[in-house]
């Protein structure tokens, strides 16, 4: 098992005729993914990649069942294009677009209020490098090659931060269950907390390791989560140390606008709630595989 | 994005927030030219630059002649200020606002923000008008009053009078605090904002209440949308390393330190600064490359880098994702050739092709040092950067 995408969720692509929705759905499909299909308004009826062009989300599901969707459309259209997911019935989706007004986002959160829970399309992103069950699907931009299947779980913001926690794993032996970006954004579709409850659940996820940066509340209100709930070792590492207060580093979130935002603040809440924090950026490997090796002698 | 207060108050003004009369002035003797227009005895002439506490720091004075608005605007035009906000090296005043006086009775803090928990805009206000909102919440936290918009409404009616009877005006002014606070917020909806503080909102002593000073971000996502937005940039008051970064696409914050960096993915580049610093080295920039690392880009790159006459050394952090280390590794030497870099460059490749990428680096023939890890690199660049020093 893995969570959100295993090698027979179908997939459909959103923009996915344009130059960057064409290279990446390729990708996809390489490493194994079920992409059933794909939406640009204006080209149904038409086919890409082998595979069904349609000009609705609503036409496209209905056509090919599809579960899970990923978007490439450009920042004017994402929000729309995300709703539209929604209202189609897909229970997955990850937005890419990196550039999203922030009103926007806030719009496409209180339109999805209007599903109930269980109904509720899940959303991660936007900003983000995807989410990969490594050996199984891959629903994202990253390179699949550095992914070793296998049971420790990794959520964070930033994309090439989470290569580099992927690649470290695995020149030590230790394999993914699933790797999902959350994305650089201040307003998401998928909080830390939200994703770990998803790692809870799953049988085939054995440890966490979380990828936060300056910015925002949600390392601290994950860390909570983790202290009263959350069963299962956390391993986190946060960027941004050396970042000054008010600055934006890169991402739209990550700025420090309050305290308990700055990254030192937020590794103090973090190991203040049972969280094994990796001290730098170079040790987040190793310190999963302390932590590994501390649950098997226990 | 950040707006002057002058602009600010144009903006506001629009969507029925009351500002006082004034008027924008670039020499002593406009100062004084703009003052005779608004009449009155007394005048207050405003340094106008991309921050708070420009008060505290003397860049707002009260003035009650044509001798002290001209030795007012002689002492601020051309300088540098230093606010608590600016950092130590200040921003250059090259406008001032000339602004009528206003009689102040009572002073309301009030503002806007994006609560990201919450995922609404959220009014914040409080009777201690005048401090700023960190005092106010260490010194008086139960004068604070916050109220959060419903984005499938809007802000309501009933919500802006929450706020005004909260702050214990007269039942007088509710009314006129209520179409500011309404005001206030469309402005915000409308244009895309991310910030917009009004510090202080005054009550008059002719029982009216104006927005004395007004500050105002702006998404620049949204910017697209918003070219009126857009056009009141001022690249004088932003840091010229970035704005040269900016300009050219990059992702790109000026720091204080000596060793550049050159990194692809906002995470990836906020870690290697962290690095840096634990290994005893102070970085130069933040620099996000974004996730393709082409060769025109690292070139890019380089020329941003290098215009920071303080960098010493450059470390070139690449995790190459859907490219490949090896075309990196060809971009990152024909750019050394083709700007004659000097300094040292340590060049850490990771991901796909990476032993191609190493040869191409190792076998250049150039001054570049090739690091294997995160700490590698780090470490050898803090050592060239000391080297070079």
């Amino acid at each position: 098992m893995a969570i959100f995408i295993n090698e027979n969720t179908p997939i459909l692509v959103q923009g996915f005729t344009g130059r960057i929705g064409t290279f990446h759905a390729q990708e996809m499909i390489d490493y194994g993914t079920n992409v059933v299909g794909g939406v640009t308004p204006g080209k149904g009826g038409t086919s890409h990649l082998g595979r069904p062009v349609f000009n609705t989300m609503k036409g496209a599901v209905d056509e090919t069942k599809a579960e899970a969707s990923i978007v490439f459309v450009p920042p004017p259209f994402a929000a729309d294009a995300i709703m539209e997911a929604a209202d189609a019935g897909i229970k997955y989706c990850v937005c890419i677009t990196d550039g999203i007004p922030t009103q926007d986002m806030i719009r496409v959160k209180r339109y999805m209020r209007r599903y109930k829970k269980e109904n509720r399309m899940v959303l991660t992103g936007p900003n983000c490098a995807g989410t990969i069950s490594p050996g199984k699907a891959m629903l994202g931009i990253m390179p699949g090659h550095i992914y070793m299947p296998g049971r420790v779980g990794i959520v964070g913001r930033s994309g090439t931060l989470g290569y580099e926690a992927a690649s470290q794993l695995m020149a030590l032996g230790i394999g993914v269950s699933t790797s999902v970006g959350i994305g650089g954004d201040p307003i998401n579709g998928s909080s830390f907390k939200d994703v770990l409850e998803h790692f809870a659940q799953d049988p085939d996820t054995d440890a966490v390791m979380m990828i936060g940066e300056i910015g925002g509340p949600q390392e601290a209100e994950a860390g909570e989560y983790i202290r009263d709930h959350f069963k299962k070792p956390v391993v986190a590492y946060i960027a941004g140390l050396s970042a000054p207060k008010g600055r934006r580093m890169g991402h739209a979130g990550a700025i420090v606008s309050a305290f308990g935002e700055a990254a030192a603040e937020k590794v103090e809440i973090l190991a203040n709630c049972g969280v094994a924090i990796a001290p730098t950026p170079s040790e987040m490997g190793a310190t999963v595989q302390r932590v590994l090796a501390g649950r098997k002698a226990a | 994005m950040d707006i002057h207060e002058y602009q600010a108050k144009e903006l506001l003004a629009k969507f029925g927030v009351p500002v006082p009369r004034g008027g924008l002035a670039y020499s002593p003797e406009q100062a004084v030219y703009r003052a005779h227009e608004i009449g009155g005895t007394r005048c207050v002439v405003k340094a106008q630059i991309h921050s708070g506490a420009r008060g505290k720091a003397g860049g707002i004075k009260v003035c009650k002649s044509d001798d002290e608005i001209e030795a007012a605007a002689e002492g601020l035009l051309g300088k540098k200020l230093v606010t608590i906000q600016t950092g130590p090296s200040g921003k250059l005043v090259s406008r001032l606002y000339v602004e009528e006086a206003t009689d102040i009775d009572k002073e309301i803090y009030l503002s806007f923000v994006m609560d990201r928990a919450a995922e609404k805009i959220v009014v914040v206000s409080s009777a201690a008008g005048g401090m700023d909102i960190e005092e106010i919440s260490h010194s008086q936290p139960d004068t604070i009053i916050k109220v959060a918009v419903d984005p499938a409404v809007g802000m309501q009616g009933f919500q802006a009078r929450e706020v005004a009877f909260g702050l214990g005006v007269e039942p007088e002014i509710v009314g006129k605090l209520e179409r500011v606070i309404l005001g206030c917020y469309r402005a915000f909806r409308d244009l895309d904002a991310s910030m917009l503080e009004i510090n202080p909102l005054v009550i008059t002593k002719q029982k009216q209440v104006v927005a004395l000073d007004a500050k105002m971000s702006f998404d620049e996502n949204a910017l697209f949308r918003r070219p009126q937005i857009a056009e009141l940039r001022d690249k004088s008051q932003e840091d010229s390393r970035e704005t040269y970064a900016n300009d050219r696409g990059l992702s790109y914050v000026g720091l204080d330190g000596d060793i550049g960096c050159i990194v692809n993915g906002a995470g990836l580049a906020m870690a290697t600064l962290d690095m840096i610093k634990l290994a005893g080295g102070e970085p130069a920039n933040f620099l996000d490359i974004g996730g393709g690392a082409s060769p025109e880009r690292v070139t890019k790159s380089f020329k941003a880098v290098l215009r920071d006459k303080n960098v010493k050394a450059i470390l070139v952090n690449v995790f190459a994702g859907i490219n490949r280390c090896d075309w990196v590794a060809k971009g990152v030497v024909d750019a050394i050739k083709e700007l004659e870099i000097k300094v040292p460059i340590v060049v850490r490749l990771a991901g796909t092709n990476v032993e191609e990428g190493r040869k191409i680096i190792d076998q250049s023939g150039l001054t570049m040092i090739s690091a294997e890890t995160l700490a590698d690199a780090a470490n050898k660049a803090v050592a060239a950067a000391k080297n070079a020093a």
